[in-house]
């Protein structure tokens, strides 16, 4: 999975923020939407997108076009292994077959839940997912920010001025968890983000749209102005 | 008195020479002094020396060489890190930061002269102190035990040596042995780390000695955590461990000779018992008549500056603070307040209001990592807590893992705050 984080970070620091999701939204909107619901029954074993992981299942993301049973770092059963060897790719129409009838399509595979009948739900669930493969390499990271547009942010916040002297002093409790320029793994490196992006993404926590337990307390207290003043202050910090 | 203590003659007079090394700026700088090189003491000394960029002289007056972290000690003893790692040197606060560190002990600080006594002979003169001292045990806490039976019973709570012996004890285990914790009475360092101690070892010995028991005596009714370990315990560790609360037995007594601890008048034999006393601010706080009737710190929570002394600020340990427990996290947050205390009260430097942080990660078993962390405030009278947030029973696996991934970064990011 190296190739989603070191991009997107890097896109992201660019400002290229508001995801591609949105974009692929709009084109075809019902779908992918009623997919994404449809998408809730397979949540439980199947992560998606943004840090996805594999859960009792493998993350769905890439999967167009992948041989099937050969996702990196899960361990599959003998049966789907040996169905992607045997030439089983996943597309739109195998992976609705899959899901039809997941033991009947591919015998003796471990995944017995998930038998969707409605070949409606079945349409919109690989509308769905594949947003997670066209363009594997835009899929963002996490959900990190909420976009400057969004309803729920005032507009105003954008426009406090931070006092960046004071955003290095509020620094300073970040960097006992944020390391400048470390790899992303654990705790993602904070330095050199745009000031905006950076003020979406504590105002999202801060709000709690965005998960994590951790930020959401952190930037639960801090003021407009604080956010204000770290975003000035990391916007400048070497990363 | 700390004369006497091991390794003392061996770092006697091994006073850094960067202690008497020409001053950048010229005689007129103000001195800031900080006693105690570890998660509270490291982080003052580089915040202050960052901050005032020259114009501050900032001694660090420290025993070791390499600091041995507490933090991912239990950690070691369970297989998942090196020794090695744990230990960080003092090297880039000198190079980088200009911090003159001095590898010796504090045996006494003349408030009325502001001039602190090393145990090589020298004398070390503040402006400004912060002391920064960590934890000791209090005499006769566990009846039985003390610091000279430590090679039978070791505590292993201050990292090193300690941590090194314990690990090799319960390596040594016979198939059917017990290990035998003595809990510490609240407040002691760390609240998780006894629990987080007990899942390591029983970690290791489900797989070289699944026949050994691991039995807690704990004075307390109840602990950190407790319903998350104790599900974890039982996940991964059935039937191994039992604890034993300070309603349903009271340790009257260990005796190192015999490796036998006796709770209401029955002796238990173990095969390895791990004591941890009751602890009390390290004794240079004392001796510089910091501490209150119980033994900590008591500091005014905005600035960390000692209620007896307003030219001393402790942090960390040793402080007697009001909600924030007494972590690395919580050292490492409270010692950058004090820095920007010192700063300004030295240079007239701007002062933010204070801002508090802790968050504890502790490990059960292979990538089932848990938290608890909190927000605190200071007001008049305590440091306050403000929010919190703790990790729940019946989490998924994936969630666990991202907590035990968050843990190893937080590592290294607290490390090199401290170190540079
Ligand atoms: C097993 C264990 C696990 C832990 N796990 C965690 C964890 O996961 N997360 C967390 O946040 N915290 C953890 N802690 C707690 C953490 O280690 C301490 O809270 C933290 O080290 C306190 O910092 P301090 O600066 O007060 O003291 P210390 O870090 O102990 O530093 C005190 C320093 O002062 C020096 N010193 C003492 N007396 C003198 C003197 N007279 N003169 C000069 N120097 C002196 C000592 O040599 C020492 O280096 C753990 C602790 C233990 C024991
Ligand atoms: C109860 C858990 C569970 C549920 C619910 C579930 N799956 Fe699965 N899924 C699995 C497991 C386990 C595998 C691996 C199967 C194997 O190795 O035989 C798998 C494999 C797959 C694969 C093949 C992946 C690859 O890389 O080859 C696809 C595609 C898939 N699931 C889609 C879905 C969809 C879509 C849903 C919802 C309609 C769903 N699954 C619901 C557990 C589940
Ligand atoms: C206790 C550790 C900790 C502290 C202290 C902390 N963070 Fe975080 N931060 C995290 C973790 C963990 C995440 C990843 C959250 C997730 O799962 O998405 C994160 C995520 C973030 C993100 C989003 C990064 C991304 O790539 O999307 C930002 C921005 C951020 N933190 C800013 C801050 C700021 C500013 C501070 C100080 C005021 C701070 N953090 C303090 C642990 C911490």
């Amino acid at each position: 999975m190296m190739w989603v984080r070191r991009h997107i970070y890097a896109a992201a620091r660019l400002g290229a923020l508001v995801a591609p999701l949105l974009a692929a939204n709009a084109a075809s909107a019902g779908d992918e939407k009623a997919g994404a619901r449809v998408f809730k029954r397979c949540a439980v074993c199947h992560d998606v997108g943004p840090k996805a992981q594999h859960k009792l299942g493998p993350h769905l993301n890439g999967i167009m076009g992948r041989k099937a049973g050969h996702t990196d770092g899960f361990v599959f059963s003998k049966a789907m292994k040996k169905a992607g060897d045997d030439g089983l790719v996943w597309t739109d129409k195998t992976i609705s077959e899959f899901v039809k009838n997941p033991r009947k399509f591919v015998k003796g595979t471990r995944m017995t839940a998930g038998a969707l009948r409605s070949a409606d739900d079945r349409a919109n669930l690989v509308a769905f997912l594949r947003q997670y493969s066209d363009k594997p390499s835009d899929i963002p990271e996490a959900p990190r920010t909420v976009p400057p547009t969004s309803p729920d942010l005032d507009p105003k916040i954008f426009a406090v001025k931070g006092d960046p002297e004071y955003g290095e002093y509020l620094s300073s409790e970040c960097v006992s968890c944020h390391l400048p320029g470390k790899d992303d793994k654990g705790i993602p490196s904070i330095a050199g983000w745009g000031e905006k992006d950076f003020v979406a993404v504590m105002h999202a926590f801060k709000i709690k749209k965005r998960e994590s337990p951790v930020m959401q307390m952190i930037a639960g207290r801090l003021s407009d102005e604080e956010i204000a003043s770290l975003a000035a202050y990391f916007a400048k910090a070497t990363k | 008195m700390t004369v006497t203590r091991r390794g003392f003659i061996a770092t006697a007079g091994a006073v850094s020479a960067t202690l008497y090394a020409p001053a950048v700026l010229g005689a007129a700088r103000p001195k800031a002094v900080v006693i105690g090189g570890g998660a509270g003491g490291a982080t003052a000394a580089r915040y202050i020396a960052k901050g005032a960029k020259g114009a501050i002289d900032v001694t660090l007056i420290e025993p070791t060489r390499t600091y041995y972290t507490c933090f991912f000690s239990n950690l070691y003893i369970g297989g998942y890190r090196s020794f090695e790692s744990l230990g960080h040197s003092y090297g880039k606060l000198a190079s980088d930061y200009g911090v003159n560190v001095v590898h010796d002990w504090a045996i006494g600080i003349d408030r009325d002269k502001k001039m602190i006594s090393l145990a090589g002979g020298e004398k070390v003169p503040y402006d400004r102190l912060i002391v920064s001292p960590g934890v000791d045990f209090v005499d006769g806490s566990v009846p039985g035990w003390s610091v000279s039976a430590q090679n039978k019973m070791p505590h292993a709570y201050k990292a090193g040596s300690q941590t090194q012996l314990l690990k090799a004890q319960v390596e040594a285990m016979p198939e059917n042995g017990v290990y035998v914790m003595v809990a510490p009475p609240n407040p002691y360092r760390c609240p998780p780390g006894p629990y987080e101690r007990i899942s390591m070892v029983a970690h290791v010995l489900k797989k070289t000695k699944p026949k050994a028991k691991i039995l807690i005596f704990d004075p307390k009714p109840k602990f950190s955590k407790m319903a998350l370990f104790q599900e974890g315990w039982e996940n991964h560790y059935k039937g191994m461990i039992e604890w034993v609360g300070g309603d349903f037995g009271k340790v009257s007594e260990v005796r190192p000779d015999t490796m036998e601890v006796v709770v209401d008048g029955e002796a238990t034999k173990a095969s390895v018992c791990n004591v941890v006393p009751a602890m009390k601010a390290g004794k240079i706080a004392e001796m510089g008549g910091l501490t209150n009737a119980k033994g900590w710190c008591e500091i005014v929570p905005a600035t960390l500056q000692s209620r007896v002394d307003e030219n001393i600020h402790v942090v960390g340990d040793a402080t007697q603070n009001g909600d924030m427990p007494k972590s690395g996290f919580a050292a490492n947050s409270q010692a950058k307040v004090a820095a920007m205390a010192v700063r300004s009260a030295l240079t007239g430097s701007k002062m933010f209001p204070a801002k508090f942080s802790n968050t504890c990660w502790s490990l059960i078993d292979d990538n089932d990592g848990v938290k608890v962390g909190a927000s605190y405030k200071p007001t008049e009278e305590k440091i306050a807590k403000i929010d919190g947030f703790i990790s729940k029973t019946g989490e998924d696996a994936a969630l666990r893992k991202k907590t035990y991934e968050e843990s190893l970064a937080w590592y290294d990011g607290i490390t090199s705050d401290m170190f540079g």
